[in-house]
């Protein structure tokens, strides 16, 4: 597939680094793998599947992307017992229900032969109902294609998908196949509750969203919560970085983080101390023993060397 | 594959050998177990048609992008992609002055420290002359302002004079990065860069600062001991060819790793995968219970839906069976070297003991002791499973493995509490130091559960050789399953619900 054929209206994107920039100007901070496969994706016209732990900014990935491309966003959540009526189009069955009824009653006795008719007549747009999949295959404005929390759905449905993120197009057996006016920008995010099936992932590039280094962490910060101070993002990002090295059930996330910030912004904390991390850890931490294990490391004078628990101890 | 270090950037750029390359980078990947199909093998050649060839970060993205679709095998990529690319370190590198051709045993090197890598760097011109004192005071600075281009030549300069490299030595890589270790002092330099953080501090550091600032050294040294592994391997490679070296680094997929083999290193790394493992298990087995398939037809749901279509049964209803969930008896040898198996498997049927009604865990090696107390109150398992090991009260005569006996007792204390609803699961290899079976407690146990199953950390082969007598225990049991590695044991947990 060429660059040409893979989007009619040419590439979206000039370079690696000019979409790092556009993106940081909504606010989105990316690093060279993220950026990078953004734009390998709009070149070679491919979906990305992004997968990595919760709240690392899977989903504000994608919206971000529409941002700077000025294209609207559609998206599909996809939740256990998904189907095809929710995600890709439905008739509207009250409304042919209630149209066949009035034809019924303005018959009068009934005659036959008007069946043929309704039928044409209720399997028309008026009747259809777009849902996310087939919306944006039919859009002609820009649109970004997300289709959330992918691994939710049953396998079966899954097969839906591919059709569409291989062809971008679908067969509606009663209007024919409806192929797209473009080939929209996809993303598919996962939780990785689930192995996907191997002819979804072939499909699609792969994007592992991990936790953002320490560096990256602090520019999120400081762009998500006006006003704070450099040297407390700083030490915020030293901080999560620090916990989430510790052997945790569930490590801080960035929306986490982010709640952390904002929350030592409004109790007016200019350095952060062990008391005001242990005292605002239930922000940063869901589980009682993380909480308790992290205020213990920031008390502790010596370093004792975390993550060396009994299953490493192998023998 | 000689000739292969012989490739001119020339030829690199016109494509050819640079495909040749790619093929057989993913002849290796295929080799270590990632799953690369035809389609995506296409998708990464072209893909590689679309970046700027000489950044190498970029070519490395495109590359994974189209070819590592789990997670799990990111590092075993990044190994191949290391032997496989690194070599042409200073060709794939956009600054036209490092070219330094890797070459082993060669004194005439060029200087490699990058210009403008601080001071220091400028004043001692190529880094040659530089006495070791002075070569450690310039690792100093560069550790303690975190200067990336500074810390990776200093790792050049430290593996070409200390690691004793020679070509054609059959010497593993470790022993290189021992050795260049060994002269580096990395835990003093740790100490003096937390000393100067302390006499630069106005106040007195906190214990928080003072573990942040220790943070964040053992993160620049552990930067640093990356550039000397990668630099050892670029060696390597350069000596021994890409192919060898790829061979050599080889090294099992996390979900591949065996239990009773597993290395330090490995062991982390299992411990690593295991916790999205059991998310992805719990997730997945809430699922399955919850909408299971579809059940019959609900006649009177579906007619008391249609009134609101005027009796079109336009909405057809299901019911839903909804299985009892199982009560789990897990009961398990500690001993030597099973006990790491053990520990994987209670750690993974706690961490979805939502699935069950009760989860009850009995450990042994010649005696028993009921262990469910550990687990109970809290979220922590891993301290819970710590606790298993140090505090169970297990060792009845010598501290060898008794399973008949451990049964027996078992028999008599719990027995009575073996109901129909009961899964029981033993963990073992059943090597039993040629004492009695007393296999007719697993007979009973199994007269009274619901089901009894065997998991045997050891390969097939092994079974029933020596002492062991999985075969007896298995004729008494619904299944015995062979449970060397992650893979296999996820298997059978999705079997179990
Ligand atoms: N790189 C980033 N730049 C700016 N904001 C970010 C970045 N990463 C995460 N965030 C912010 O963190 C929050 C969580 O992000 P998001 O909801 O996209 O996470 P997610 O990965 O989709 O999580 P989940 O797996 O729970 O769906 C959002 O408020 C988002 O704006
Ligand atoms: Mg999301």
């Amino acid at each position: 597939m060429t660059t040409e054929s893979a989007n009619d209206a040419g590439p979206r994107f000039e370079s690696v680094p000019e979409l790092r920039d556009q993106l940081r100007k909504v606010d989105y901070l990316s690093d060279e793998g993220i950026a990078g496969i953004v734009f390998l994706a709009d070149r070679l016209g491919k979906p990305i599947l992004v997968e990595g732990p919760a709240g690392t900014g899977k989903t504000q990935l994608a919206k971000s992307v529409a941002d700077v491309l000025g294209a609207r966003l559609i998206r599909l959540q996809c939740y256990e017992g998904l189907d095809e009526s929710k995600a890709l189009y439905e008739w509207n069955y009250k409304k042919q229900l209630l149209r066949i009824q009035a034809t019924k009653a303005d018959d009068g006795a009934g005659e036959a032969g008007g069946w043929e008719d309704i039928s044409e007549d209720i399997f028309s747009d008026d009747f259809l109902l777009e849902r996310p999949l087939l919306e944006a295959i039919r859009a002609e404005d820009p649109v970004v294609l997300l289709i959330d929390e992918v691994d939710r759905v049953e396998v079966e449905t899954e097969a839906l998908l591919l059709e569409i993120l291989s062809d971008y197009q679908v067969s509606i057996p009663e209007l024919g196949t409806v192929s797209a006016r473009q080939i929209p920008m996809v993303f598919l995010t996962s939780n990785n509750t689930r192995e996907l099936s191997e002819a979804l992932k072939r499909r699609c590039l792969y994007l592992h969203v991990d936790y953002p280094d320490m560096a990256r962490e602090k520019e999120i910060v400081l762009t998500k919560v006006p006003g704070l101070t450099d040297a407390l993002a700083d030490q915020i990002a030293r901080v999560v970085r620090s916990i989430r090295q510790l052997e945790l059930k569930k490590a801080p996330s960035v929306s986490e983080t982010l709640d952390w910030a904002r929350t030592l912004m409004l109790l007016g904390v200019e350095q952060i101390d062990a008391e005001t991390a242990t005292n605002t850890a239930n922000i940063l931490l869901k589980y009682q023993s993380d909480i308790a294990k992290a205020a213990k490391e920031f008390a502790a004078e010596e370093k004792s060397f975390s993550g060396d628990g009994v299953l490493s101890k192998g023998s | 594959m000689d000739d292969d270090g012989a490739l001119t950037e020339e030829q690199l750029l016109v494509g050819a050998p640079l495909l040749e390359l790619l093929s057989g980078f993913i002849v290796e990947l295929r080799r270590a177990g990632l799953p690369v199909s035809l389609t995506e093998n296409l998708d990464a050649m072209e893909a590689v048609r679309h970046i700027p060839i000489e950044d190498r970060e970029a070519f490395k993205y495109a590359l994974a992008a189209t070819l590592v679709k789990n997670h799990a095998h990111w590092r075993a990529f990044e190994t191949v992609f290391e032997v496989y690319f690194s070599l042409r370190g200073a060709k794939w590198s956009m600054d036209p002055d490092a070219t330094d051709d890797v070459t082993l045993g060669d004194d005439e090197d060029r200087p490699t420290l990058p210009e403008g890598a601080g001071d220091a760097a400028g004043q001692a011109g190529s880094g040659e002359g530089l006495s070791p004192e002075e070569l450690a005071e310039m690792l100093f600075k560069a550790l303690a302002k975190g200067d990336q281009a500074m810390m990776q030549a200093m790792a050049r300069q430290a593996v070409k004079r200390y690691a004793g490299m020679e070509p054609g030595r059959p010497v593993g890589g470790t022993y290189y990065l021992y050795r260049t270790l060994r002269n580096l002092d990395l835990d003093g330099m740790l100490e003096r860069m937390m000393d100067q953080a302390r006499e630069e501090s106005p106040e007195p550091l906190t214990p928080l600062e003072e573990r942040l600032e220790q943070d964040e050294f053992e993160h620049r040294i552990d930067e640093f001991r990356k550039e000397i592994e990668a630099e050892i391997r670029r060696r390597l490679v350069a000596d021994r060819g890409v192919e060898a070296m790829a061979k050599t680094l080889r090294k099992p997929l996390p979900e591949d790793i065996d239990f009773m083999h597993a290395s330090k290193d490995e062991m982390v790394q299992l411990r690593k995968a295991l916790q999205p493992l059991t998310r992805r298990l719990a997730v997945r087995l809430a699922r399955k219970r919850r909408h299971g398939r579809k059940g019959a037809l609900d006649f009177r749901s579906t007619v008391r839906h249609s009134l609101s279509y005027g009796g079109v049964p336009a909405e057809p209803k299901f019911k839903y069976p909804r299985p009892a969930k199982p009560e789990i008896f897990v009961i398990a040898d500690i001993s030597g070297s099973v006990a790491a198996f053990a520990r994987f498997t209670l750690h993974l049927v706690y961490a979805i003991s939502g699935q069950f009604s009760k989860v009850r865990s009995f450990v042994f090696i010649d005696g028993i002791d009921e262990v469910t107390s550990y687990f109970e109150g809290t979220d922590d398992i891993v301290e819970a499973v710590h606790r298993v090991n140090t505090e169970a009260d297990v060792v009845w005569v010598d501290g060898h493995s008794d399973y008949g006996h451990a049964f027996e007792v078992f028999w008599q204390r719990y027995g009575k509490d073996v109901g129909p609803r009961t899964t029981v699961i033993i963990l073992g290899d059943a090597r039993n130091n040629y004492h009695s079976s007393q296999s007719w407690v697993v007979k009973e146990i199994r007269a009274k559960a619901r089901h009894v199953y065997w998991l045997n950390p050891e390969p097939k082969a092994y079974w029933d050789t020596g002492d062991s007598i999985v075969g007896e225990y298995g004729t008494h049991c619904d299944g015995t399953f062979e449970c060397r590695n992650l893979r296999q044991l996820e298997r059978f947990v999705d079997h179990l619900v």
